[in-house]
């Protein structure tokens, strides 16, 4: 993976939750540009090991002065967003990935819908800048609850075009009327909850809309779980998986080199052959088929965990 | 050092020569006695300095004479090079990964200014000084895709990604091994493989297009893939089977030699910016079998490697008929001493 050393050009509070960062080249050389929905992964020291996360480019994507992201807190969480939150200043140096994009826009469509919830409008920002830039018609949906729930809102520009739509102000989004009456050839792109991806899904199957029309973030953060271990097959060599750690961080931490792009089970880069699987492969990831999954040959290590007494992989 | 550049045809007479260091320099496919299609993927560029794997797009002295029949066969078919609309931008994209390769590679042959979105374009060798403004067509004489292909050794494919397959949207395609960009465009990576025996249930292209979806921007990979080619003929396409097909007859133990190529194409994989294309070029170069014996290793190799090659392969490539012809002369060159690893010529 081709990696870039870049400065932290400015950190902004937008919301209580949420922070966008601004990383430049450090001697202001130009960096790679990318397409609407690209996203990069920052490394992030944590004790003797190395966190990744991957998040949504939200500048603009022909601009190569530097890449904008905006990291919401997830207290919960693995950790990674709040080390963004309570580490990284401006000045410091952040080591990131050059872009990789599993969420483009099909340039075919007549028209594009975007559909975005909570933090979910991130990679739609880049998006909609892509449209503007080819001068492509499209509108935007911007769902939350409360208006103090939508760290979105302080990202998105004000735009006849992009619409909010705000439940607890009586303002609930309609996806019927929505998707009801677009021209023939429209592509719909959702991000954000799985249950905002299956409705729009469903809505828009009702509506008889091409599959090839319907496009969702597939890229999630790896989910925690039990800890568990796994064998590496050629040293026998024994790495423990902590509660709060993926299966790709345990092993990068013990040493052992694994390929991946987007840590999020989408890319396919980690697949890895299991040789001796003893229990069950919680497979959590959105590469593998259903049939590669009942086979337990396959594990995606940046996303899935395991329970059971051995397994084995081929590495 | 300035390049010198051949004066020579693709067609009619057929003058097309190599000079020694272009029969040094030359990419000799196989690195091992034998051939069996595999997922034979590794990054590029690099190489030792001087061989073609060297830089991002090799300019060798074949340039100026391949963009000529690049023309005629241009004009006699226009549908050798097409692009969807949605198309565009990735052809721009190549544009800009080509003309900055270059420049950079070549400063004597080409030279790019920018300033912003105004961009000079010096191609030396080909006599060309060029302003225009950077994602606006209006100002090239073609679509972009066509304008830096027409300057551009090799054919070039753009692959639109979509609902996890590549898909052949647009290309330039006058120097291909038999397949036809106007039949398969539009078609999927299983579609368009369609043809080749044996690499399907092999897993070969199950595995391949994993890779390729996988294909990073800033990691670029290269493969070689070989036929054989009865003169030194670059348009050898569906459509002009009837001029090139026939002269597969003309080849006799006496003229085989001189008259009979390995057609070996380099191909890369580059993942574009601004579209999240895939662009596929597929450089072709030419070596007749008595360019290649001057190198005793590639001699010994290539008879041991086509005297035992599975037929479905030697079919489909299209030398069956010549085969047997091709091997007794190439028996001669091999005396049964072992062959060195890799593809590089001894000493
Ligand atoms: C996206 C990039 C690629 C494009 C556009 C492409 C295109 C083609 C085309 C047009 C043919 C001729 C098929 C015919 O007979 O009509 C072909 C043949 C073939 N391709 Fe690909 N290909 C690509 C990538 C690959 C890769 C990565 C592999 C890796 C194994 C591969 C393996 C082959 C093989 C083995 C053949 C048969 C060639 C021969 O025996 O001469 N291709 N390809
Ligand atoms: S790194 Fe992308 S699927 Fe695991």
């Amino acid at each position: 993976m081709t990696k870039l050393a870049l400065k932290v050009a400015a950190v902004e509070q937008l919301t209580p939750l949420v922070k966008r960062f601004r990383f430049e080249d450090p001697t202001g050389a130009p960096l790679p540009v990318f397409s609407g929905g690209a996203h990069i992964t920052v490394e992030m020291p944590n004790g003797d090991t190395i966190r990744r996360n991957s998040y949504s480019l939200i500048s603009d994507p022909y601009d190569p002065s530097g890449y904008e992201i905006a990291v919401r807190r997830e207290d919960t969480g693995r950790g990674g967003s709040s080390h963004m939150h309570s580490a990284v200043a401006e000045g410091d140096t952040i080591t990131v990935s050059v872009p990789a994009n599993l969420f483009q826009l099909d340039l075919r469509a007549r028209k594009h819908v975007l559909i975005g919830g909570g933090i979910g409008i991130t990679p739609f920002l880049s998006q909609l800048r892509q449209l503007d830039r080819e001068q492509k018609p499209y509108e935007l949906h911007y769902a939350a609850r409360s208006r103090a729930e939508a760290a979105g809102i302080a990202l998105l520009p004000e735009a006849a075009h992009i619409h909010v739509h705000i439940s607890d102000e009586g303002n609930r989004m309609d996806l019927g009327a929505i998707l009801d009456g677009q021209p023939l050839g429209t592509h719909v792109y959702t991000c954000g909850p799985e249950g905002l991806i299956a409705a729009v899904a469903d809505q828009a199957a009702r509506l008889g809309w091409p599959k090839s029309a319907v496009h969702s973030e597939a890229f999630t953060a790896p989910p925690p779980g039990a800890p568990f271990e796994v064998t590496i097959a050629s040293s026998g060599q024994i790495v423990p998986v902590k509660a709060d750690q993926s299966l790709l961080e345990a092993l990068e931490a013990a040493g052992v080199e694994i390929d991946y792009s987007c840590r999020g089970g989408a890319c396919g880069r980690c697949e890895t052959a299991v040789t001796a699987c003893d229990g069950q492969i919680e497979h959590n990831d959105h590469w593998l088929s259903a049939d590669e999954r009942a086979a337990q040959k396959k594990i995606m290590p940046c996303m899935s965990r395991f329970k059971g007494t051995r397994l084995e992989l081929d590495l | 050092m300035t390049m010198q550049f051949n004066d020579e045809t693709f067609r009619g007479d057929y003058t097309y020569r190599n000079s020694p260091e272009a029969i040094r320099r030359f990419p000799f496919p196989f690195d091992q006695d034998s051939y069996m299609y595999s997922v034979n993927i590794e990054q590029h560029p690099g190489g030792p300095q001087g061989s073609p794997f060297e830089h991002m797009f090799d300019v060798d002295e074949h340039y100026v004479a391949e963009m000529r029949d690049r023309e005629i066969t241009l004009a006699e078919d226009p549908l050798r090079c097409q692009s969807l609309p949605h198309m565009e931008l990735a052809g721009w994209d190549l544009l800009e990964l080509i003309m900055v390769s270059k420049a950079r590679d070549y400063p004597d042959l080409f030279s790019l200014t920018r300033d912003g979105n105004d961009w000079h374009w010096v191609n030396k060798p080909m006599g060309i000084d060029k302003r225009f403004t950077f994602l606006d067509a209006a100002t090239l004489p073609y679509g972009p895709m066509e304008y830096i292909t027409r300057q551009t050794q090799g054919d070039f494919a753009l692959l639109h990604e979509r609902d996890g397959n590549l898909w052949m949207d647009a290309g330039m395609v006058t120097s291909q091994a038999d397949w036809s960009l106007d039949f398969d465009v539009g078609m999927n990576f299983f579609e368009w493989h369609a043809p080749v025996p044996k690499a399907r249930q092999m897993g070969v292209f199950d595995k391949a297009l994993k890779f390729l979806l996988a294909v990073g921007q800033g990691q670029h990979y290269r493969r070689l893939n070989w036929t054989m080619t009865v003169n030194p003929r670059l348009d050898t396409s569906p459509e002009n089977y009837h001029k090139w097909g026939p002269e597969k007859r003309t080849i006799t133990p006496e003229n085989v030699g001189h008259k009979q190529f390995l057609r070996v194409e380099l191909q890369t994989f580059f993942r574009l910016p601004r579209s999240n294309a895939l662009a596929f070029p597929i450089r072709c170069y030419l070596a007749s079998l008595d360019d290649l014996v001057t190198q005793p290793k590639w001699g010994r190799r290539l008879h041991r490697v086509l005297r035992d090659i599975d037929p479905d392969l030697a079919d489909y490539k299209g030398f069956a008929v010549n085969r047997e012809v091709i091997v007794n002369y190439l028996s001669q060159y091999d005396d049964g001493e072992p062959t060195s690893p890799g593809i590089f010529p001894e000493d």
